[in-house]
């Protein structure tokens, strides 16, 4: 049996070592093509009207007008009479015209009539008694989940939950399904629980949870010697993705169509469109060079680009683009959920840590959104939790770097973080004394906060809360944790050597920027012996083998360990053809600067050409898989854990906070590329300070509306708001052999609690909610002045 | 707002550089435009108290010089410079973001001052010198600012790179070695979503100590 297992650290040419990102030179120079970039001959320009309501009904549409003017190739009505729209900007009609300012003109000319309907757009705290909980299920409120863009695993764990009203019939399976239930949840209704005997009540707005306790709260509470208790929570941002979504679709001919989509889903598009384009899957072709950013926003093909199907079709197939405004992005294409919570929490005059308690709520739209994980990686013995998830017009919401974690850390990581205060304790103290209870990677926690204490120098900077200066400006230091799994996902790929010498190896993946073409060309050349550049590589595209979505830090340690089997398999095909030639056996055989040679005999030596060529006609090609259990060992692994601290100055007569200085200890396994791995980290930091101090999605209750659809007043951090960044990535003894581990979510987690506890510990004073704007710091230290 | 916002302190500053007319100024003159020397005989109308053009609404022919090279095309006076490299002569380096002059993914420059492409007609942009990213390499060689942005690792999705690669050659040929204050005023109109600020200022570091 071959050894796939990662080489060890002496014989690494490449990986973990700092690589330089492969597909730069094209990013720096404009090379690079997006898919807002693809021109396709005869492109027609797509263009959508958008309800201006948060909540309507569709009473009538009349294109009549629009049809009629020149330079107009096609209407399509996206949701007709009779719809009901649960957010503003929602689609309704889509036009194609042969450039964007008449497509922008017919849409003007289109008529609709709405019917209003009442509105929620708030996410305040549900008023007293207006929650309820959630009964069982009928055929129509799966429907309605799917109409409302619930994520799959939301709905499953909503099915299992709840059960359903009724046996859902084939008729109601099929219909679920057109309307683009996917298996999981097709199976969920299968197997739900029927209660024939409860109606399925009305819905309320507010939909609680059931009550979680762990352990004896009410006793550890009353043996509790210290208690705090205080309000926390991050708002409803947005991905504010810089290139758009959307796709350029075409018809090939009747049964064949062609899509370029902003996507972090290559492999995965296709079979999402099929149904609702009365297409087979295998006739429905997509390419995707480079994405201007996901973030978690680009999984499926959304309405809107099943419309660009739709339409493209309707003007006999030629290719028609719609990449969606800026508004429309921000306001329809993915929000992340917010989450408060009031929190109580107990420990012993020592710090020790006894009792937990949370009463949270927040919004992700009409789903409601998830319940943060709380109390977060400090599993406190005993507690009492409820959730109540809002359901309001605000738009879907969508997976955000790291689902529910940031939210969870800021509840969890500033609670605690005011207790430590409240107990005079110094908080790296007191989370180091409750290490224990973040079980099972407390060690690694112990190690990283030991590292990012000195690179902080914590010790001569942390002073007691509220001693962070004179005059007008305070400083202040906060930290935090965090943990992801990041297993990685199912990958597949294929990897060719020619006789010529040349490499080739085809991936349906896609590189959202993290660094995935270069971590896949560091692999497969270190497994090889050759250079990257002597790789010819390519990904996204359907006729690749099929690769997972990136999402949720999965891509790394799926395309890693396909390209390691794959590019471990090709080279001992190789050595089978060569050895003959080298008067050796293949497994004493060894591929290492260019050339195959015999291990320890540099005497009996092939350049890697000379050794292609013993292929004789036909190229080796060999697929390589993750998983993978007939070629062992597992490569990748699940479970990361990492620090961060925030050093920050506060101006307390404007209110304004600068972060002076952050740092980051991160684990995730065996690292691929340390360059890209830390500019995921830095980058991941830049993103945190800009959701700690600046972002946030905001509703206008009376109209439904949001109110800062542009980049002027969704404000995202600048050059100038990011401090001196210190990133120190764990590896080594006790890391590497873990396996791979994904990385893009861990680092985006802490930012916002450790930044908020820092400008706590600067001012005396807890913000309690992001973004720590001015106003909110002002109105804090003016209710900290009035206590 | 805060003291340092760059929208609010910079931009219009860095506007009246620009030499163009921001789309917004030009709607304020309700498409009419006495800049520019134009090929096709316009309209003649009186308009504050003087003759002045009227372009449009329908297509004009409009000849322009980008990256030293002449490009020709019908366009309604409506269409923007952005619009015009992307769609009609396929110079997709810069691209199209907010479309509102608020994160500086278009920035080309107009007679080596930085524009935003998506605030300007194209229409203004005639008979000046229009520089794109997609010009800045000597053929294969990476211009210096976009050789350190690829050591650096300065661009992660990459999507907003070309306009910051141009907005810092602009800085830095003004400022060969830029001073924080000019790093911060010559890049405050530019956004990245993926977080590279620290990537650039490293970039940006390296190539004033060497000299671009
Ligand atoms: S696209 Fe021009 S400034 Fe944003
Ligand atoms: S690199 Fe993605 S937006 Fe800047």
């Amino acid at each position: 049996m071959p050894d796939y297992s990662w080489p060890p650290e002496d014989k690494r040419t490449l990986i973990g070592k700092r690589i330089t990102r492969v597909d730069s030179p094209l990013k720096v120079s404009g090379q690079a093509q997006y898919t807002y970039d693809v021109h396709r001959p005869g492109m027609l320009y797509g263009k959508i009207l958008r309800c201006p309501y948060a909540a309507a009904k569709i009473v009538s549409i009349d294109t009549s007008a629009a049809e009629k003017m020149p330079g107009v190739k096609a209407v399509h009505v996206i949701q007709g009479p009779n719809t009901t729209i649960h957010w503003s900007g929602d689609e309704v009609v889509a036009v194609a015209a042969v450039d964007e300012a008449t497509a922008e003109d017919a849409i003007r000319a289109i008529k609709v009539e709405y019917r209003k309907l009442p509105h929620l757009v708030s996410d305040a705290e549900p008023p007293k008694g207006a929650a309820e909980e959630q009964g069982p299920l009928s055929v129509d409120d799966i429907d309605d989940m799917l109409d409302n863009q619930v994520p799959s695993q939301q709905m499953v764990k909503q099915i299992q939950d709840y059960g359903m009203t009724e046996k859902a019939d084939e008729r109601g399976l099929r219909m679920l399904k057109s309307d683009g239930a996917s298996d999981a949840v097709l199976d969920a209704v299968r197997a739900a629980t029927v209660h024939t005997d409860v109606a399925a009540k009305p819905h309320s707005n507010y939909q609680k949870a059931a009550a979680v306790t762990v352990g004896d709260p009410d006793k550890a509470f009353s043996e509790a010697e210290v208690v705090s208790e205080g309000l926390y929570g991050t708002p409803v941002i947005t991905h504010c993705c810089l290139e758009s979504h959307g796709s350029t679709s075409e018809w090939t001919d009747d049964q064949h169509l062609f899509v370029h989509m902003s996507t972090q889903n290559v492999s995965g598009i296709a079979g999402q469109m099929a149904e609702k384009i009365k297409l087979p899957a295998t006739n429905i072709r997509l390419h995707q060079d480079h994405i201007g950013g996901g973030f978690g926003s680009k999984f499926g093909p959304d309405r809107w680009g099943i419309a660009t199907a739709e339409i493209s079709k309707k003007a006999g197939g030629k290719p028609v683009r719609i990449m969606l405004e800026r508004d429309a992005e921000l306001k329809v294409a993915g929000a992340r959920p917010s989450a408060y919570a009031r929190v109580k929490v107990g420990a012993k005059k020592d710090g020790t840590l006894v009792a937990w308690q949370s009463d949270s709520w927040g919004t992700g739209g009409p789903g409601g959104g998830g319940s943060p994980p709380i109390p977060y990686v400090i599993n406190i013995p005993n507690q009492r939790k409820q959730h109540t998830g809002i359901r309001n017009n605000i738009g879907p919401a969508r997976a955000w770097r790291a689902p529910n974690h940031p939210q969870a850390a800021v509840i969890t990581m500033c609670a605690l973080d005011d207790l430590a205060a409240k107990l005079n304790l110094d908080p790296l103290e007191f989370f180091l004394k409750n290490i224990e209870l973040a079980r099972p990677r407390h060690e690694i926690y112990r190690e990283e906060f030991g590292i990012a204490s000195d690179l902080m120098g914590w010790k001569q900077k942390w002073h007691p809360r509220g001693q962070g200066g004179s005059g007008n400006t305070a400083r202040g230091m906060g930290l935090s944790m965090h943990t992801w799994g990041g297993r990685g996902h199912s990958s597949h790929c294929d990897l060719t050597i020619h006789p010529d010498g040349s490499v080739e190896l085809k991936m349906g993946t896609q590189d959202l920027g993290t660094g995935t073409r270069t971590c896949i060309l560091i692999v497969a050349a270190d497994t090889l012996g050759i250079p990257m550049n002597a790789i010819n590589l390519q990904i996204g595209d359907t006729m690749y083998p099929p690769d997972g979505g990136s999402g949720g830090s999965t891509t790394i340690g799926g395309v890693s360990s396909s390209t390691r089997r794959a590019a471990v398999d090709a080279r001992d095909g190789l050595f089978a053809k060569v050895a003959p030639a080298l008067g050796a056996q293949p497994d004493q055989l060894e591929c290492a600067n260019g050339t195959v040679r015999v291990k320890g005999d540099s005497s009996k030596s092939l350049s890697w050409k000379e050794a292609c060529s013993k292929l004789g006609a036909v190229p080796l090609t060999v697929r390589g898989n993750n998983p993978d259990p007939s070629k062992p060992p597992d490569l990748t692994n699940s479970g990361v854990g990492g620090v961060q601290m925030a050093e920050v100055e506060v101006d307390t007569d404007t209110g304004i906070v600068k972060v002076k200085k952050m740092v980051a200890v991160q684990d995730c396994g065996l690292v691929i590329d340390l360059k890209t791995a830390e500019s995921q980290c830095l980058g991941a930091l830049i993103m945190g300070i800009s959701y700690a101090l600046f972002e946030e999605k905001v509703m206008d209750p009376t109209t439904g509306r949001m109110l800062n659809a542009d980049m002027q007043f969704y404000r995202l951090a600048g050059l100038s708001d990011i401090p001196e960044l210190v990133v120190h990535m764990m590896t080594g003894k006790g890391y590497d052999e873990r396996g791979v581990i994904g990385l893009g979510e861990p680092p985006v987690i802490s930012p916002g609690a450790a930044i908020s506890n820092a400008v706590a510990n600067a001012i005396g004073v807890r913000v309690p909610f992001l973004p720590l704007t001015p106003d909110r710091v002002l109105s804090a230290l003016q209710q900290k002045a009035g206590a | 707002m805060r003291d340092d916002d760059p929208i609010h302190d910079d931009v219009p500053e860095k506007t009246e550089e620009r030499s163009g007319v921001s789309r917004r100024g030009f709607l304020k003159i309700a498409g009419v435009s006495v800049a520019v020397p134009l090929v096709a005989r316009p309209e003649m109308v009186w308009a504050a108290g003087e003759q002045v053009p009227v372009h449009g609404p329908g297509k004009v022919p409009m000849e322009f010089t980008i990256n030293g090279k002449k490009y020709k095309a019908n366009l309604e006076p409506r269409v923007t410079l952005l619009d015009a490299l992307r769609d009609q002569f396929d110079l997709t380096g810069a691209k199209r973001v907010c479309d509102r002059a608020e994160c500086g993914a278009c920035t080309v420059l107009m007679d080596n001052k930085t524009v935003y492409a998506c605030s300007l007609l194209a229409i203004e942009a005639q008979g000046k010198q229009i520089t794109t990213v997609e010009s800045l390499m000597q053929g294969e060689k990476l211009h210096p600012v976009q050789q350190a942005f690829v050591e650096n690792d300065a661009s992660q999705c990459g999507f907003c790179t070309p306009g910051f690669v141009i907005a810092c050659k602009a800085m830095i040929d003004k400022h060969p070695n830029p001073s924080p204050e000019d790093i911060r005023h010559g890049l405050a109109g530019n956004l990245c979503r993926c977080g590279t600020y620290d990537g650039i200022k490293k970039a940006i570091a390296q190539v004033g100590q060497k000299g671009a």
